[in-house]
Parts: C-alpha cells; structure tokens; sequence
C-alpha cells in the first residue's frame, strides 16, 4: 500500500515503514538506544530526503522512548533524579552543539564531519563494548564474581548526590559534563545520543546495566521532543505522516524490546549492543572508503 | 525593417497551416494519500484548411516538465584515502520532472535550431548560467544530473512512443511517478517537419495536494509551532497507548 508522504513529497510503501519503525522499536527497548543512529541511514536508503529524515526520525524516537520509559517505569529500572542531572547537562549541550553545527556548515564538509563522527564514535565505543562485555561473560563463566563500585577518582568530586535507584553517591559534575558531551555529538549528529549515553553511564558512572536503559530513555524524549520543535518551526521537516507510520511501528516494537530485554543478561545485551554498533560503523567506514558507483550526487541547492 | 517582416511572415505562414487541437485524460492531477503515480493520456488532432503537405512526413512531440528548482550537483572525489564531496555545482534551474514523448527517433524530429529556438531537449532545459566559474568541466556535471534523474524516471526520453496516425491523429502516454513536487506542469505539443517546428500547443497540468495532504502540508507552513506541538502529542499518545494495550494484553 503506497502512501504519500505530504513534507517529504515521495510516495512510499506504508508497510515497509511500519515494519523498519517496529525493528528499530526492538532495538530502542532492548538496548535504551533511541534507534535514529541506524533509522535515519535507512530512511536516505529508501528515498526519503536527508533534511525531513532526520527531523521526522526525531519525533518518532519520542514516541517509542516514551512507550519503553513507561515500560521501564513499571519496572523501577529508571533513576530518575539521573536522568534529571543529565537532561540538564544535554539541554546545555543541544544548545551548545547547534552552535558548533551552524560553524561547521559555514565552512563547508559539514556531511564529511557528521560522517568521520559516527565512525570514530561507533568504532570506540563498539569496540570497547565488545571486549569488555566478552571478558565480563568469561568471568562470569569461570565463577569469578565481578568487580562492582570500583573507587577512582570520580569519587573524590565535591557536590556529592544520591543516586537510590542506581545505588551510586558520586559527585554530579560528571553526569552534568556527559549530559553536555552527549547533547553537542546528538546535535551534531542529528540523533538522541542514546548509543553514546548508554555506554558512558555503564563506564563513566558506573551505573547498572539494567537501570541505565531507562534512565538513557527518559532524557532521550526530552532531548528528541526539543528537536522536534526546533525543525518543525525553523525548517519545516517534519512529517507527520511519516512519523505516524514509523512510530506505530515503533512503539509495538519498544514493548516487544523491553521484554527481551528483561530476559538476556547484562553482559548479553552489552555484547549485542557492541556487534549492532560495530556492524554500523563498519557500513558507514566501508561507504567513505570504497569508490562510489555513482560518483555525482544531486541536493536541493543550498540543503545539504 | 521590410526584410524583418518578411522572415516574421515567413516564420508565422506554416504555423496557420497546421494547428493541433489536443486533448488531455485529465488537465489536474490530485495528490492524496494513496497517491501513487499517475498516467496522463494525451491525445489530438490535426487541424488544417490545405491538403496535406507531401514532402516530408509530419513528426509530433510531447513534453511534460515540472516546475523549475535550483539544484547542487556534487561530485566524490578520493582525499585522503576516503571518498569526499569535493566539487559542486550550482544549476540555476533545472526541472524537477520532464517527460518528452516523440513520434520518431529524436535525430528525425528536431533539429538542432529549432531545439534551441524551443528548448525541447533534456540539457536545453537545464539552465546553468555562471558554472563555468564554479568547476572545470560543466557539462560533465549537467551529465550526471540527467543520467541520475533518467535513472529515477524523473526524466524521461520516450522515442517513438507518439502513436501518429494518418498524419492527423496522435495520442501518447506519459507517466508521472509518485514523488511528484506540487505545482504548474507545462504541456506542449510541437508538429515539426524535416526537423523543422510547424506549429507549437501550450497547455498546463495543475498538480495539487489535496485533502489531508493539502490541511497538513498548509499547517506546516502557516503555523509551524501547532503542528511541532501536534507531532509531539502524537507521538507520546502512541507511546503511551501502545504500552497500555501491552500492559492489557499480559494481564489479560
């Protein structure tokens, strides 16, 4: 069933998009990852336009966040006093991140930088994810008890807070300074920043896995609702017919998520979290560094 | 001054002898949700006062084109290791959909003047004034633009599939996808004659969204903040029903 898509201008197959909302909707429950990292690629590849893509991927990750937070919130897995912390900080940061994304445009390559940002970030994170998530499982398979509240000298930071739901009393700067961090890369990269979040607070924080995933989702929402009005208003992007289709698909799929989720172990989801991560940086690498069949591109002029 | 005349007359002499009288399956085309592409049946006749010339064969030609856009051409080029934008060019206009349908291969029905004279061809219809100074070689770039709209089906070179019969009636079928822009399409219709332009039919095509598609697409525009605003409550709407009918279902 064709559907034409009223800002976007192109008629597509209504069924294609519920099921890629629905498989990115997995993902955004199972994992606390927006999903716009892997969907808004996607949507280029079906002949949606960059610039509606992006801003139409931001509504969508709000509606399937909010299923999976409440999902979350019936479950007690979100701290929300850190998810408050590090809104505050990715609100700075958003704010911030447009900035340096407007500077960027004004000197040229801005699609080159976005792209050499998903690689690097994607690499690293994916990477270290993989290996440490792969030793945690050998531990555990061993019997050797992991290693938790590790002291360093994160502790020592003054404005200590409690954080009950995660069991942490650590200093706010550091969640304040990775709530920034993440809200310049979002914006910069156009996505909720979930991939990056989450790892940060499982390493950086050191909060557990099982609660990170829905804290990551409650400022992902805000983060993305935020967005989505900044392109509605200023850019007229987002399409409201697209976003229904995706994110029935999206949000059916969170709920299907959350359960799976809540059935594999922590160092389980880690490791497929990685490979995910990994499989994209690898795609988007192999994209800059192998000749193009078609080597002349066409945009709108002036977009990019 | 009387030699201007004279080549005016001249010019205008043939186009009286030979008037097309055209017809259109549908001089509007209505994009609604389940828009999905349209074909548009163009059919005519010839009207004439003299019997018909003999000495060369009367060829027709259709065109279809969309409203003119700017656009950038970009092209890849290896840096470092990695393929990177590195050139762009800037076309002042090109359209965004042009179908042209002739009765003959294109080396038999206009030559190269009157192409000119008409724009008719595809690279006539794309205007890239000032590109010289942006890149090296323009015409590779105006190249690529057609080849990857041709791709598309955005642009469209149908040869022979103009149906003349008798050299009086024709009719043709042009095919408009579904990722059409909103606006005016101009129609037109050239009878040539040894690659010459007899006579020349203008008509328009008004390709509007309509419906839901009309009301959304205005509300964007007009008050862009009730339609941020309704996004979002949609979206949490969804988020929030999707996990209540879940939370049925396992209960349930």
């Amino acid at each position: 069933m064709q559907i034409y898509l009223p800002i976007a201008e192109v008629s597509v197959n209504a069924f294609l998009l519920l099921g890629l909302g629905g498989m990115v909707g997995v993902l955004s429950g199972m994992f606390g990852v927006g999903g716009g990292f892997l969907m808004t690629p996607l949507l280029f590849f079906i002949g949606i336009p960059p610039a509606v893509a992006v801003a139409t991927e931001a509504n969508q990750i709000v509606a399937s966040s909010f299923s999976g937070v409440l999902a979350h919130l019936r479950r007690k897995t979100v701290d929300l006093k850190m998810g408050t912390v590090l809104l505050v900080g990715g609100l700075i940061g958003a704010a911030l991140g447009v900035g340096v994304f407007n500077y960027l445009k004004s000197l040229g390559q801005v699609d080159l930088l976005v792209k050499l940002c998903y690689v690097v970030f994607l690499g690293v994170i994916g990477s270290l994810m993989f290996v440490e998530s792969l030793n945690a499982i050998r531990k555990t398979r061993a019997g050797v008890a992991p290693k938790r509240k590790k002291h360093n000298w994160i502790h020592g930071l003054p404005f200590k807070m409690r954080f009950r739901t995660s069991g942490l009393y650590i200093s706010v700067i550091p969640p304040i300074i990775v709530g920034v961090l993440v809200g310049i890369l979002a914006a910069i990269m156009g996505v909720g920043g979930g991939f990056i979040m989450v790892p940060a607070m499982i390493y950086l924080l050191g909060m557990p896995t099982k609660v990170v995933v829905g804290t990551s989702l409650f400022q992902i929402i805000f983060v993305t609702g935020f967005t989505t009005l900044l392109h509605a208003t200023t850019n007229y992007t987002v399409d409201i017919v697209l976003a229904v289709l995706l994110l029935i698909g999206g949000v059916v799929g969170a709920q299907i998520g959350t359960v799976i989720g809540a059935k594999l172990k922590a160092e389980q989801l880690r490791i497929l979290l990685a490979i995910m991560v990994l499989a994209v940086c690898g795609k988007l690498a192999l994209d800059l560094l192998i000749q193009p069949s078609e080597l002349f591109s066409i945009g709108s002029a002036g977009g990019h | 001054m009387r030699g201007l005349l004279l080549i005016l007359l001249l010019l205008a002499a043939p186009l009286r002898a030979e008037e097309v009288v055209l017809g259109l399956s549908q001089d509007e085309v209505s994009i609604s949700t389940n828009f999905d592409g349209s074909e548009i049946v163009i059919y005519g006749g010839i009207k004439r006062e003299a019997p018909i010339p003999q000495d060369q064969p009367l060829q027709v030609i259709v065109t279809i084109a969309g409203p003119q856009e700017p656009i950038t051409v970009r092209r890849k080029d290896r840096v470092a290791g990695i393929w990177v934008n590195t050139d762009a060019m800037d076309v002042s206009a090109a359209p965004s959909f042009y179908a042209i349908a002739t009765s003959a291969p294109w080396g038999e029905v206009l030559n190269e003047a009157d192409d000119l004279r008409h724009n008719v061809s595809i690279p006539r219809r794309i205007r890239s004034i000032g590109a010289w100074s942006q890149v090296a070689n323009p015409q590779e770039f105006i190249d690529a633009l057609v080849r990857i709209c041709m791709d598309n089906g955005l642009y469209v070179l149908a040869e022979g599939a103009v149906d003349l019969r008798e050299s009086t009636l024709f009719n043709t079928a042009i095919r408009m996808p579904a990722n059409l822009t909103e606006g005016e399409y101009a129609t037109r219709v050239f009878l040539t004659r040894g690659g010459k332009v007899v006579s020349k039919y203008e008509t328009s095509i008004d390709v509007r969204k309509v419906g839901l598609e009309r009301w959304l697409f205005n509300l964007s525009r007009q008050q862009p903040l009730v339609y941020g605003l309704l996004s979002l409550a949609i979206a949490i709407a969804a988020g929030w029903g999707a996990s209540a009918a879940f939370r049925l279902l396992r209960s349930g």
